[in-house]
């Protein structure tokens, strides 16, 4: 089969690739740009370990295919740190052991992310019910709730 | 008998909560975790596998396959080594099926070609025929005379006479005349529970990349619970010398016992050495539902006598556990837990190790002691009932201490079951007003807890840092309290040690990570090689000083004359010591290599508060708390968050999660989707308290924490659905349509 | 001698006993000791067993001792997720 020529833009910098019409955002970001922070827990948008944006908005990535990238822009857990600077988030997901194994957390950094861009000062039920669609099952999501509402709460009063 | 050299006070480090040091490349996506990997040259792989729940495989042609452009290679179980025996047997088998598939998703051949897809769409053409057979998935019928045979001569010697061929292992313990022990009570109840099998549901599928040659020397990456255990079975089914391969364990996105098991490590292995390429193999989540560790599913008869002021006098129960295709469910520790929380004069307990059509049961965190509470738990929660006792205050009657005989036997060391029933006892939880329609649960868990052979090694750097190798894959923080151990013991700062999984070459053997061991064991080792280095150091201050080394003793990160009379000499830091070591005897390593025993056990209390929907069956959790035993929390936070993880899973186990099969055999719910674990949106927050009773087998006290978390939460819930709804569940989960069928019987009558 | 307290699922294994008496100094003799006086228990050994010596579950060290009053409990072979 013959493959696809895309042009996308992924944490601000423009890439090409070639592509299989069947594959991924997630196949294309994993496996063609080495970019592996975002992870295939599922395939079939279960999971939400692949969560990116895609032009601002939260996708699953394992459900985009690479050719829909084209002209897009992507954003990625490597996307979002500041250099050597951390993301509030970051900080306080390492600080409240709000991972044990790590596998979900890209996924849920990004979902985090987006959600409080959208509403920096949501309630506890608005982001369990955000974060519904990316599972961990280390946690029992207890840190992951806190380090959220805590990181909201310092970046409104830093605003 | 406690360890003479126990520490059980005055830490400055332990018992902190400092930064993991991993956190950065977790939380920046820079880990690598089993599927990150590549390799020049590398290849894709996927497993062909068998869609019948029993059928026998009468020839695989993989002709049209191999013609596809981009495969390189196809193996079948022929590719593998011949001539096994006993458990390795099992896993071969298990990993590559000979002559009969054994359940929906056994794997009968591998594709290796240059893109997944390519391998994806080369598997499709491997043709399989089969000749179906008859097959059997559920326990009881699995035990039926008239059941199809899994595999005839599987038995071992524990079973007795006229058992079904199903039935492969037989347990049975307990002391007392439990007869005896009925007739004294005044009230006796007996019933019947069953679980469902549930999976592990590590959001990181199993992953790896094996290299090969034709020399017999290979490398493999992997994520793994215990890479010398894959090393160890990859070279035996391969037929290669363990010491030719190099096993490396990548980050390990989840595995509470289901990374415990090997399932794809040989096959990449086996393609490797077929093409002469690197092989990457991921299994898809499907294949993960399917051909990966479940637990047992379980059916079980209990049957408890009490009299009227909570005294148990007689505890009884019958467990029989499917484990899938092989032998190994857990029925002799299901048996062994299911009344251990209990100090009781009669107890029976007998467990039967069953085969059926389907994936080999793999451990799940606390393996078999969550369903024997579940049911032990709901029987003692109806008796308090109808006795009008107070479900704590009934435990505490019974509960077991120092000093008695459990109900597997020996008799317990120190331990802390009543210290977690007082603590919840006088929780706020316990006594807060409940809303109308909700209801309050608990239970109590027990976990037995491993030791296991354990090696480390902490070598020192010439700046003062050190740089701590250890053998169990880190899991949920384990760096951290490694990091802690060995900064208490050096007296540097928590900062200054990088501590490393070692890969199989670097390491003497390490068992796998599992029976909560890593704290205790590899925590034990930490301890132990840090006081070798520390010895060390003291050696070398003492021939500087030109003084004896019992003169010198360790303080604060400090060389130190031991009293007056040893000399006055100015306190020698570490980084002093080390910088010219090279000089003064050579490289400062401090080693541990044993196999630490007396992990001790954990016992564990939780309360809860469920509301039932009566209008959809719905079970809400609208309150959690978890009281346990830790021992000593090395890193509180973390050992907070094995509690909250095992507790969410519990909760999952109980309301939910379940392997649904069709009359076809055929899993019907291989997917996130329709296997349903709790979401955010699902549970509530998880309080937690620690309880800190030490066990005497480990230099600071620590048990291990990360298992009996899951075994109250079934029955917790269960009785909190009882006190909520007026209903007794006794068949997991308890999902919306078995309440609603509970809620429409008590309705009819 | 040491008593060795057997899992009575064992006692069909060992002449209808469930407890044995053996000579040994460590964990290693008791299992010795229990295949030489009811070689029946062979396999059941082989199959992976624990040794709980005065309530301290040995899982697999053959080297820890064992003293004549020690109570000591044959158990199965723990196995943890
Ligand atoms: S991998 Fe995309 S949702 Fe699971
Ligand atoms: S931390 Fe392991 S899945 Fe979330």
């Amino acid at each position: 089969m013959s493959k696809i020529h895309v042009t996308t833009t992924v944490n601000g910098d423009e890439v090409e690739f070639l592509c299989d019409p069947r594959e991924t955002v997630l196949d294309v970001l994993r496996d063609r740009l080495g970019m592996t922070g975002s992870k295939e827990g599922c395939g079939t948008g279960d999971c939400g370990a692949c969560s990116i944006t895609l032009d601002g908005r939260l996708v699953c990535s394992c459900l985009v295919l690479g050719a829909e990238a084209e002209g897009r822009e992507i954003e990625t857990v490597e996307g979002i740190a500041t250099g050597e600077d951390l993301h509030p988030l970051q900080q306080k997901f390492i600080e409240y052991a709000a991972l044990q194994c790590g596998i979900c957390t890209p996924g849920i950094l990004v979902a985090t992310k987006a959600l409080l861009e959208k509403n920096p000062d949501p309630t506890e039920t608005e982001v369990r019910y955000w974060l519904a669609g990316n599972l961990c099952r280390c946690t029992g999501y207890d840190k992951i709730i806190r380090a959220v509402m805590d990181t909201a709460a310092d970046m409104r009063e830093a605003s | 008998m406690a360890l003479d050299n126990m520490k059980t006070t005055g830490f400055t480090q332990v018992g902190t909560t400092p930064n993991r040091p991993d956190g950065l490349d977790k939380v920046t996506g820079r880990a690598r975790f089993g599927a990150d990997v590549t390799a020049p040259g590398m290849l894709h792989a996927v497993i062909v596998r068998s869609p019948h729940a029993h059928a026998r495989i009468k020839r695989i042609d993989t002709s049209k396959a191999e013609a596809l452009a981009g495969v390189k290679g196809i193996v079948t179980r022929a590719d593998f080594a011949t001539g096994l025996t006993g458990e390795n047997w099992n896993i071969l088998e298990n990993v590559m099926a000979s002559d009969t598939a054994l359940y929906d998703g056994h794997a009968v051949a591998a594709v290796a070609a240059t893109s997944a897809l390519t391998a994806r769409d080369a598997a499709k053409l491997v043709e399989v025929e089969y000749e179906i057979l008859p097959h059997v998935t559920d326990v009881d019928k699995a035990m039926a005379p008239d059941a199809p045979v899994i595999r005839a001569g599987a038995a071992d010697g524990s079973v007795p006479e006229g058992q079904h061929p199903n039935v492969v292992r037989y347990h049975e313990s307990g002391h007392g005349d439990v007869q005896a022990g009925f007739d004294e009570a005044d009230l006796v109840i007996e019933d019947h529970f069953t679980t469902e099998a549930t999976h592990q549901g590590y959001i990181e599928p199993h992953a790896c990349l094996g290299i090969l040659g034709g020399d017999g020397k290979g490398e493999l990456w992997c994520c793994t619970q215990g890479h010398w255990n894959v090393q160890k079975i990859c070279a035996a089914l391969l037929g290669l010398e363990t010491a030719n391969l190099r096993v490396t364990a990548s980050e390990i996105g989840g595995g509470f016992g289901g990374k415990t098991a090997v399932f794809i490590e040989p096959v990449a292995l086996a393609l490797a050495r077929k093409t002469n390429k690197p092989v990457k193999l991921v299994m898809p989540r499907a294949d993960v539902f399917k051909a990966t560790g479940p637990t047992a599913s379980t059916s079980m008869d209990i049957k408890i006598g009490m009299k009227k002021d909570g005294t148990i006098t007689a505890a009884q129960g019958v467990f029989r556990l499917q484990g899938g295709a092989f032998p190994g469910a857990p029925a002799d520790m299901t048996a062994m837990c299911a009344f251990a929380p209990y100090a009781l004069s009669n107890v029976h307990q007998v467990g039967y190790d069953v085969m059926s059509n389907r994936p080999k049961q793999a451990a799940y965190r606390a393996p078999g002691s969550p369903m024997a509470a579940f049911a032990v738990e709901s029987v003692i929660d109806e008796l308090c009932g109808q006795l009008g006792l107070d479900p704590i205050e009934v435990r505490l009657k019974n509960a077991s201490k120092e000093g008695t005989k459990a109900s597997y036997g020996p008799t317990f060391q120190r331990i802390g079951l009543v210290e977690t029933l007082e603590a919840a006892k006088a929780h706020p939880h316990y006594s807060a007003p409940l809303k109308p329609g909700q209801g309050r649960g608990i239970s109590c868990g027990f976990w037995f807890n491993h030791g296991g052979e354990t090696a480390v090694s902490l070598a020192l750097s010439e700046d003062g840092t050190a740089q701590l190798a250890v053998g169990t894959p880190d899991i949920g923080g384990s760096r951290a309290s490694m990091a802690l151990m060995a900064a208490e013991e050096l007296g540097i700062p928590y900062e200054n040690i990088r501590v490393t999984i070692a890969d199989t070459a670097t390491l003497g053997y390490n068992e796998v990570s599992h029976g909560s061991r890593v704290t205790y064991a590899s925590g034990l080792a930490t301890i132990e090689a840090a006081r070798d280095a520390v010895k060390k150091l003291c050696g070398r201050a003492a021939a500087k000083w030109g003084i004896p080394e019992d003169a010198v003793k360790w303080e604060n990160g400090c060389a130190v004359p031991s009293g007056p009379n040893a000399g006055d000499f100015d306190p020698l830091p570490m980084a002093e010591i080390t910088a010219n070591m090279g000089a003064t005897g050579g490289p400062i390593v401090g080693h541990f290599e044993a196999t630490p025993e007396g992990a001790g056990v954990s016992f564990a209390t939780h309360i809860v508060d469920a509301e039932v929907d009566p209008e959809t069956g719905k079970t809400s959790v609208v309150r959690y708390t978890v009281v346990q035993d830790a021992g000593k929390a090395i890193h509180p936070t973390y050992v907070e968050g094995q509690f909250q993880g095992g507790a969410a899973q519990g909760i999952g186990w109980a309301l939910n999660e379940e392997y649904i099969y069709g009359d076809d055999g055929r899993l019907q719910n291989a997917l996130f989707l329709d296997y349903r674990i709790p979401v955010a949106s699902d549970l509530p927050m998880i309080d937690t308290v620690i309880i800190e009773v030490p066990n005497p087998g480990h230099p600071y006290g620590v048990r291990g924490v990360g298992e009996t978390s899951i075994c109250p939460p079934l029955a917790a819930i269960a009785n909190a659905v009882s006190a909520a709804a007026a209903v007794r569940l006794r068949q997991l989960p308890m999902s919306p349509p078995r309440i609603l069928e509970a809620l429409e019987q008590k309705r009819d009558g | 001698m040491v008593e060795v307290n057997l899992w009575s699922g064992l006692r069909p294994l060992a002449d209808g006993k469930d407890k044995v008496e053996v000579e040994a100094e460590t964990v290693g003799e008791v299992l010795s000791g229990l295949v030489q006086a009811h070689p029946g228990l062979q396999d059941a050994i082989d199959a992976g067993v624990s040794v709980a010596v005065d309530g301290r579950v040995i899982a697999s060290s053959l080297t820890e001792p064992v003293k004549p009053d020690s109570e000591v409990f044959l158990m199965q072979r723990l196995k943890g997720g």
